[in-house]
């Protein structure tokens, strides 16, 4: 009985979260007269799949989709590979290099990046990366791992050193110690190091936008923009298929890794 | 916020070129060795029909032109600005744009664009009236006037509304040659307020451009040139449009304040469901009003009304060439063909929109009485191009003064006396910094 007001709480607030995907799902639904309702209601009267025959006949949502998953598979994996160890290096080892890269790490968060976005695009050009997935994986890895780098630090330093210690008193070299005794525990901290990186690639528009020319190469977020007009005005209808469409992956994506995300945050609360 | 971005990005030029630019290499055009020339063409159409309006045509050019291959590639009005500035910056601009005269001015004076005068093939040039031409016409940075795009969409402000509503309201159903004045908008308007229904919803979110684009119905310029100084002026013929609207919120009770703070297309559900008889909106609007009117609904499209003229400010869609084009010649052929008479009013009836060519204005496909087309048509004809086009500092006064002070005063918190002395004193703080 004492629990009913947690439930209670808790159905709230999965409401408050839930809220937008359920809309996005009944407006896809509707036919263009309802969505023009003064009375809008929550199961369309005359349910149609209209919206996602004209999202899918008219771009070409599945290539996209296909490239954005590529780009945002390469890089969560990219980016906890290269933030994995210097993260290791950062919690472990004290001294002047640590304070500077980790005022570099936060220097690089605030910066705004509207303001490299040109100098970027002629370095991308000079390497002849415009224009391809590999230029964009590799935009997404340099911009997510600063905070990659800071997540993941914040999980090794969770992890106490006197496992290690342990380790090399029986016996283990540092290098077994990391892989046999560190890595598992830090298991949660790259899982939800891989979920950042991957939401925040599937979703990244604008450096998209600026290094993808060409129709052939364009990722999710380009084609999504091409339903709305000038002064936000959208068609809606095909604009809700489609981005009910683009949050699929991401929901599979989360609910592959989220037990590992979950027993990791417990794990963290209880080591730190 | 599209162009706070885009001035952001410039304001790194400097920035960008202590970076390095490099090669000048676009790497993906030839035309030298019998391979074909390759030209990028950035659309913005986004309505189904006109998409595939554009796609038809840049199809038939590249099967009549196998020596000169188009790329169709499809932008979005919200991003073009900065995609366009970086790619400018970058050098690897698309051959040819869409985008709209506003933007133009900026790009121009930076060199970013191909002056097209005395370019242009003469069946084009006189095909579009000089009104138009206007709008695409700005200073090149030197002090010397160019023409920097080719106007080819308008639009018009005009009435959507209530077939019934009006009818049961006996109302005069004025038509392109005999419009409505603002008088007898507002009758009309009051005639048909009853019960639950309003005679008028004004869509008032971004009010800056409507409310100056219709004040030239009273001679409002709300902009004044002496000496080479631009200054905001709000006088009796700025007032007139303000003070008509805020009378029929305030005053008649008309129009139904709580339609103020909507977007263009918001009032569509409160008009289908007769809650609102009547609404000023732009062309373009029809299109949804076609597409979403619930079975039986009956609607017409009334002409723009008229004051003391019956003209309105305009602004154009355009296609430009960029500066940096390795085949301008050739950008500038494709352009023709796209903008010819026929294919302008194709494009105009897929975006629901006015062209500027004569020749398409009379295109049947355009000027039949189904959605209202003839009327919409008609109204370019009163279209010059807007005073605020030209004057440097306008989107900061829009943004920063204007639209705060517009919107105080369609809620009647300020007088109209007080949102003036507001919009000149104010307004001239701005203009001054871009005059220095």
């Amino acid at each position: 009985m004492r629990r009913i007001p947690q439930y209670a709480a808790l159905l709230v607030y999965l409401v408050f979260l839930g809220f937008p995907l359920v809309w996005l799902l009944s407006t896809a639904l509707k036919t263009p007269q309802e969505m023009a309702s003064l009375d809008p209601a929550w199961i369309p009267r005359e349910p149609t799949l209209a919206n996602f025959a004209a999202a899918f006949g008219e771009q070409d949502l599945v290539g996209a989709g296909l490239r954005s998953l590529v780009v945002a598979l390469a890089s969560a994996f990219l980016t906890v590979a290269v933030a994995l160890p210097a993260a290791y290096a950062l919690a472990r080892y004290q001294g002047v290099l640590k304070r500077i890269a980790l005022g570099w790490v936060l220097v690089s968060q605030v910066f705004p990046f509207i303001l490299i976005i040109i100098p970027l695009f002629m370095v991308m050009r000079e390497l002849d990366l415009v224009n391809t997935l590999a230029g964009l994986v590799a935009v997404h890895v340099t911009f997510t791992l600063p905070f990659a780098l800071w997540m993941l630090q914040g999980y090794v330093r969770s992890v106490p050193r006197e496992l290690e210690e342990a380790a090399s008193v029986d016996g283990a070299g540092r290098m077994r110690a990391i892989v046999s005794v560190v890595a598992p525990l830090l298991a949660p901290g790259v899982v939800a190091t891989l979920l950042f990186s991957f939401i925040s690639s599937w979703n990244e528009f604008l450096f998209a936008l600026v290094v993808l020319k060409d129709p052939d190469v364009m990722t999710l977020p380009l084609t999504l923009v091409r339903f709305t007009g000038p002064e936000g005005v959208a068609r809606l209808g095909p604009l809700a298929a489609a981005s009910l469409m683009a949050t699929i992956p991401s929901l599979i994506f989360f609910a592959i890794i989220q037990r590992r995300l979950r027993s990791g945050l417990m794990a963290g609360a209880v080591k730190g | 916020m599209r162009i706070k971005s885009a001035l952001a990005a410039v304001a790194v030029v400097a920035l960008a070129a202590a970076c390095g630019s490099g090669g000048g290499d676009t790497g993906d055009s030839s035309g030298g060795s019998g391979e074909p020339v390759k030209l990028d063409f950035l659309s913005l159409a986004w309505q189904k029909e006109s998409v595939e309006a554009n796609k038809a045509i840049v199809e038939e050019w590249n099967k009549a032109n196998p020596e000169i291959q188009v790329t169709y590639v499809q932008g979005s009005w919200d991003n073009v600005n900065d995609q366009l500035v970086t790619s400018f910056e970058g050098g690897d601009a698309p051959d040819v744009f869409h985008d709209d005269s506003p933007a133009l001015a900026g790009f121009a004076s930076k060199g970013y664009l191909l002056d097209l005068k005395d370019k242009l093939p003469a069946s084009l040039q006189n095909d579009i009236p000089q009104a138009a031409w206007d709008t695409v016409t700005f200073d090149d940075g030197s002090g010397d006037q160019g023409v920097f795009g080719v106007p080819f969409l308008q639009e018009s402000q005009v009435i959507i509304a209530n077939k019934k509503l009006l009818t049961e309201a006996g109302v005069r159903m004025p038509t392109p040659a005999e419009p409505w004045t603002w008088n007898e908008f507002a009758d009309a308007s009051k005639k048909l307020t009853k019960g639950d229904t309003y005679g008028v919803a004004w869509p008032m979110k971004s009010p800056v451009n409507k409310v100056l684009n219709l004040a030239l119905n009273f001679d409002g310029t709300f902009f004044q040139t002496a000496g080479g100084k631009t200054t905001v002026k709000v006088g009796p013929e700025e007032k007139a449009v303000l003070q008509r609207i805020h009378d029929q919120l305030y005053k008649d009770k008309t129009a139904d304040p709580a339609a103020l703070g909507m977007g263009t297309a918001d009032p569509l559900p409160g008009f289908f469901a007769d809650k609102y008889a009547m609404l000023p909106v732009g062309v373009y609007l029809r299109q949804q009003v076609a597409e979403q009117a619930p079975d039986g609904f009956e609607w017409v499209t009334l002409p723009p009304l008229k004051g003391t003229t019956s003209n309105q400010g305009a602004v154009s869609q355009t296609l430009s060439v960029s500066a940096d084009s390795e085949h301008q010649e050739q950008a500038i052929q494709f352009m023709s063909f796209f903008l010819n008479g026929k294919n302008q009013a194709r494009l105009a009836k897929g975006d629901w929109l006015l062209p500027t060519s004569q020749e398409a204005a009379s295109d049947p496909s355009i000027t039949g009485q189904e959605d209202g087309w003839d009327v919409a048509t008609a109204s370019a004809k009163d279209l010059v191009v807007a005073p605020f086009l030209k004057v440097n500092g306008y989107d900061e006064w829009k943004s920063k003064v204007a639209t705060p002070v517009l919107q105080e005063f369609f809620a009647n918190k300020v007088t109209l006396d007080e949102a003036a002395k507001r919009l000149v004193e104010e307004g001239n703080e701005v203009l001054e910094r871009y005059q220095r």
